[in-house]
């Protein structure tokens, strides 16, 4: 039975995240005028999975201690891409995806390459690389526009079965496929060695670029999917540096209600996926309550200000000062 | 004994330029004199003063922006505290002649308001300083919406504003400029002279050592960050003066530029490390970089791909960064 | 305590420069399977770099590694590892945010369908956990909510479930409580039953004597001596680590007048967490107090409560007969308390390595170099002048990186920077460690100074002479708690052991029994 409470214990902070997620959106849906119908999930859930998706990207570069901050531009710049490449017949509307995954892989790499080997931190490096991934989707896409395979673009906007909302089964899939398997893989683990210590994880022979350059990748892979996912629901491309920069701190907000350490090595992409849910039925709550809607971005705010606040309670706990500094 | 004559002034400030700032200056000149290529009146005084008085917006925040990173943290909330000192301030200017008055110190003073949050948060609550001052961002555009109705603000500045950003007092200089010359004198004087200033420098290199000889650490991180919501609301007050009234997003566009100036100037973004000297190279630098890509008529997506590979070539070129400290 | 007629490791002839310092010098070093070997000699003797090349962590200039009869050369910790040669370091290696079964097989890990196979994992560390007798640690614990005891258990075990054939532990148990240090004896014991070669690097001489089954002592890059533990004295050993004989000098004590009426400082009932249990002490102005006792039995934590670093502290601390509850080294170091800590690790709590020497020196007094909060730089200069004669700090340039200087000189900037501010009580945590020996007696010179001028100091040493040769007073401790004070001529090296040993009660009494 102990072993139970080990495993609670490690996942705790993914556990709360999840439980305020499903308190708040009981409250949500409970409350809304139209009531808990399916269309309702659907709208929130597609709104819902686009951050989550981004967040999940953060989550990789996060857990090694690091942070991207050009996640919102390659969410952008796929958003553009997809709108060009990702139309046709099924054939080159498969291909198109292929080329927007690895376009995400390609802006990962860079991330990871300037990091690594040029030895730069990521904060700078991130900002200075999400302008150029910014730069590139507006050589794409001057002007919003562009188009997208429809019948893609439905079905995983759309519904399963006439209820469940395809974006949270996609989304699923993306965990399961994705964050799961690395999650288990020695590769994945050794992300989190990196980020708990370094030093220890290089003493203990642990790769640790070969770790980092992964996580960069995988970010830049799952931010090209939010940006495919972007374009299946607006059906065009749009280069909106407002709306990359939004998404950019969202995930961090979104990986920190999640329990996700900013320190990195610990949490879980899972918990970051929570946090994205909740910061978005947070928002959706004032609506529901028929509040001002201007009054949205102020409760946001004061949200995120408390739940940060709170979260380091923690630290009250501690015994002897010297632990606080690194 | 290691006692040496003590060396000039002038010496020791030349022995204290390092590398990076060097380099920083050395590619202004290059650009100017590239973009002279161009156009003669790249090295116009009229071209140079008006870059001047545009990068003293970005030089006013990007000085409360290196005293956080000196310290070791990062302040996220430079957006819409820049908001806040320019709604703020306009708003002032409405309320009658006290207001009128007042409009410049109670713009800045709400700016030192939510700094005061984001240094409680980090210094008292130990949070991470990337997450509390987004967190803080949120809150105060939160506020403005509700204060503007979600509107554009229709406040117009009060002359005073407008004088100390668009006149010319003093020898047909900017008073842009010399505001950003006195705030810059202050900052200079702040970290070299001053017990906040080694203290600063100090917690940045190693809060833990600064901790344990005695520093009050909680004390000067709670300043450093009042000083940096002053001082970016400050610069959304010169930005209102300069455009007359105030603007949704106004300070959007000065995040990313005030951290890019302050480690092009050879600071670290690790802390403890960097001059201020620097960080007026680096202002400099992102100014006149903007300038010329927009005069040359190149394509917003062309300035941002230059922007952000000059960035990154620049710390590239500075040396490796970051190692084990 | 048998050995195999053939040893299992030779080195021969083996040596390393780094630059011009000559680290080892043709050394020899011979380990038999199934035998405790203990490697002595003092800081720079030799002994990490002797690691460092046995565990493939650097490559030596001349000489040969003979393992198993067969020359080898390991070109990576993991090389050693695989050849079964594996080490233990002092700085824990273990990975906070992750589990014990994780941390045991972290760098290769048992895999299944590409990931890692948990219960593979789990079984591998329930079985070195076993080997270490460490069976009461959970395999999922993670490694942050351990102890630090625990956590050198379960480094141990990591380093067990490589399957050695060599274990090197260097100064493994510095972490461990005095109960926890006898349970590791019990199963290095065990594991040598079992025809392990250990070797064991420590400074320990009572450590020592209990486990070693050999001795080797190392000075200056070489071999100096191989014996079978016991045969020679504790001074024999002192004498050919230091290669000259054994004496120590120390200033004379001067007692205080038995009418420096109040102590300066007080402390009643002092208790933390675990760590500290109903401490009571005194020291009179000119008086300087030892700490000692075994590694970790709450020294350290000590002084840190006495500067105000660690919350939830109860009892009483007065200073100059007043109540004083400092709550952060801010509030000690005020003049109303005058308390001044030396840290423990100068590089990381004492310097700011890359800011200058002036700036570190002036760092915990900037109140007298300035005023109002701007600081005076001609007045800097001449205060920093005066200090840097007071303490004949040697360095190029006060305006130098205070990095680029010795660890003697690094260690007197730190002194140096809390002399500045004139101080009444003064803490030092371990402050010759790692530091040359002129250096050393600068400093014990230098406390008695401060001591004849009034200040009264609390010192925590891991060294038996400076104990002797310094303090006017000792108090050694034990789980936290003073078990025994002795004062001027009672302290002696014996009666030092004696009472750090007796309490922690070996299995059999080696050091007892050659008293």
């Amino acid at each position: 039975m102990s072993d139970w409470r080990y495993k609670l214990s490690e996942n705790r902070a993914t556990l709360l995240a999840f439980v305020f997620f499903i308190v708040m959106f009981g409250i949500y849906s409970s409350n809304h005028p139209a009531g808990f119908n399916a269309n309702v999930v659907q709208t929130a859930a597609n709104k819902g999975v686009l951050l989550a998706l981004v967040a999940m990207a953060q989550t990789f570069v996060v857990v090694t201690a690091g942070i991207d901050l050009s996640v919102g531009m390659v969410f952008v710049l796929a958003n553009c891409l997809a709108s060009w490449i990702v139309v046709g017949s099924p054939a080159t509307a498969a291909l198109g995806v292929i080329g927007v995954l690895a376009c995400g892989l390609i802006c990962g790499a860079i991330n990871g390459m300037i990091v690594i080997y040029g030895r730069l931190q990521p904060i700078v490096t991130t900002i200075a690389s999400g302008a150029v991934f910014f730069g590139i989707a507006l050589l794409l896409r001057p002007v919003p526009g562009g188009d997208v395979y429809g019948p893609l673009a439905d079905a995983l906007t759309g519904r399963l079965f006439g209820a469940i909302p395809a974006s949270l089964v996609a989304l699923l899939a993306v965990i399961v496929v994705v964050w799961i398997p690395y999650r288990r893989s020695a590769i994945g683990r050794a992300a989190y060695a990196v980020g708990s210590s370094e030093p220890a994880a290089f003493m203990s022979g642990v790769p640790v670029q070969g770790a980092k350059f992964c996580a960069y990748l995988l970010s830049g892979l799952i931010a090209s999917v939010a940006g495919l996912f972007l374009t299946f629901v607006t059906y065009s491309g749009e280069a909106s540096s407002a709306n990359g920069g939004s998404y950019t701190l969202f995930s961090i907000a979104a990986v920190v209600l999640g329990g996700v350490s900013l320190f990195g090595g610990s949490g879980s992409a899972i918990g970051a996926v929570f946090g994205a849910l909740m910061f978005r039925t947070i928002g959706d709550l004032l609506f529901v309550f028929n509040l001002d809607p201007l009054w949205q971005p102020l409760f946001q705010g004061v949200v995120l200000l408390a739940a940060v606040c709170v979260g380091s309670a923690r630290l009250f706990q501690v015994r002897n000062r010297l632990e606080l500094f690194g | 004994m290691s006692q040496q004559a003590h060396p000039t002034r002038l010496s020791a400030a030349f022995r204290r330029v390092d590398p990076p700032v060097a380099i920083a200056f050395g590619c202004i000149v290059a650009m100017l004199l590239l973009g002279s290529l161009y156009s003669r009146s790249f090295l116009s005084p009229e071209y140079l003063l008006q870059q001047l008085k545009v990068a003293s917006f970005l030089g006013v925040i990007a000085t409360g922006m290196m005293i956080v990173i000196l310290l070791g943290q990062i302040d996220l909330s430079v957006p819409w505290v820049v908001a806040v000192g320019g709604m703020m301030s306009t708003a002032a200017t409405g309320w009658g002649p006290v207001g009128q008055t007042m409009a410049i110190p109670f713009g800045i003073a709400c700016g030192v308001v939510l700094g005061l949050v984001n240094g409680v948060g980090v210094a008292y609550l130990r949070i991470p300083s990337m997450i509390i001052t987004l967190a803080v961002n949120a809150v105060a555009q939160g506020l403005m919406v509700v204060h503007t109705g979600g509107f554009s603000p229709q406040d117009s500045s009060s002359p005073a504003m407008r004088t100390l950003a668009t006149g010319d007092l003093l020898l047909g200089l900017p008073n842009a400029l010399l505001v950003w010359a006195a705030v810059g004198a202050g900052a200079i004087f702040l970290l070299n002279r001053t017990t906040f200033g080694r203290a600063v420098y100090g917690i940045g290199n190693r809060e833990r050592a600064a901790y344990l000889s005695g520093i009050d650490t909680q004390r000067t991180v709670l300043i450093a960050f009042a000083l940096a919501g002053g001082l970016s609301a400050f610069g959304g007050v010169l930005l209102a003066g300069y455009a007359s009234k105030a603007a949704q997003g106004m300070g959007e566009a000065y995040l990313l530029p005030a951290i890019a100036a302050v480690v092009l100037g050879g600071a670290s973004i690790l802390g403890g490390r960097g001059s201020y000297l620097g960080t007026i190279a680096g202002v400099i630098l992102i100014t006149l970089l903007q300038s010329i890509l927009s005069v040359v008529q190149m394509p917003e997506a062309g300035r941002q791909i230059i922007y952000g590979v000059v960035i990154i070539a620049m710390l590239l070129l500075y040396g490796r960064e970051g190692r084990a400290r | 305590m048998q050995s195999s007629a053939q040893p299992l490791l030779r080195m021969e002839g083996v040596s390393k420069r780094y630059g011009g310092v000559r680290a080892l010098e043709k050394a020899d070093l011979v380990v038999n399977a199934g035998q405790i070997h203990a490697i002595l000699g003092e800081n720079g003797a030799g002994k990490s770099t002797l690691i460092k090349v046995l565990s493939g962590v650097v490559a030596p200039d001349a000489g040969r590694i003979m393992y198993d009869g067969a020359e080898v050369t390991f070109a990576s910790p993991a090389a050693a590892n695989r050849a079964g040669i594996v080490c233990i370091f002092q700085e824990l290696s273990l990975i906070p945010d992750l589990s014990v079964a994780d941390n045991i097989s972290i760098s290769n890990p048992p895999r299944r369908l590409g990931m890692i196979d948990r219960s593979a994992q789990r079984r591998i560390a329930e079985e070195a956990m076993a080997r270490a007798g460490a069976q009461d640690i959970h395999p999922l614990a993670l490694v942050k909510d351990l102890p630090l005891s625990r956590r050198q258990m379960v480094e141990i075990a990591k380093a067990l479930a490589r399957n050695p054939r060599v274990l090197i532990l260097d100064e493994a148990t510095s972490a461990l409580t005095a109960a926890d240090v006898a349970k590791v004896f019990v199963v290095l014991k065990r594991l040598r039953d079992e025809g392990l070669s250990l070797l064991y690097i420590s400074h320990r001489m009572h450590e020592i004597a209990e486990l070693a089954d050999r001795c080797t002592v190392f000075r200056n890059g070489s071999n100096v001596a191989t014996y079978a533990a016991g045969t020679k004295s504790d001074n024999e050993v002192v004498e050919m680590m230091i290669g000259r004989e054994y004496s120590h000098v120390f200033p004379p004590k001067i007692k205080a007048p038995a009418d420096a009426a109040l102590p300066l400082l007080e402390v009643r009932n002092l208790s933390w967490t675990d760590r500290l249990r109903d401490i009571s002490f005194s020291a009179r102005a000119g008086e300087v107090v030892g700490l000692g006792g075994l590694d970790g039995q709450g020294q350290r934590e000590l002084l840190l409560a006495l500067f105000g670093v660690l919350r939830g502290v109860r009892g009483e601390i007065r200073v100059g007969g007043a109540n004083v509850a400092p709550a952060s080294p801010h509030a000690a170091k005020d003049k109303t308390i005058g308390m001044a800590l030396i840290p423990e690790d100068r590089k990381t709590e004492g310097l700011m390595l890359p800011m200058s020497v002036r700036e570190n020196l002036s760092f915990a007094a900037l109140g007298r170099v300035s005023s109002g909060g701007i600081i005076d730089h001609d007045k800097e200069r001449g205060l920093i002048g005066e200090m840097i004669d007071l303490l004949a700090i040697r360095t190029a340039s006060i305006d130098g990186p205070v990095g680029a200087l010795s660890g003697g000189n690094q260690q007197k900037v730190v002194i140096a920077k809390w002399l500045m501010t004139e101080p009444r009580i003064i803490l030092l945590n371990d402050p010759t460690r790692g530091i040359d020996v002129g250096t050393k007696q600068e400093i014990y010179q230098l406390l008695r100074r401060l001591a004849d001028s009034g200040a009264a100091i609390v010192f925590y040493t891991t060294d038996y002479d400076e104990l002797i040769g310094c303090c006017d007073k000792a108090l050694v401790l034990y789980d936290g708690a003073i078990k025994r004070v002795l004062e001027g001529s009672e302290i002696t090296e014996r009666a030092l052991i004696a009472s750090a040993l007796n309490i922690a009660a070996a299995p059999y009494d080696a050091a007892a029994a050659r008293q």
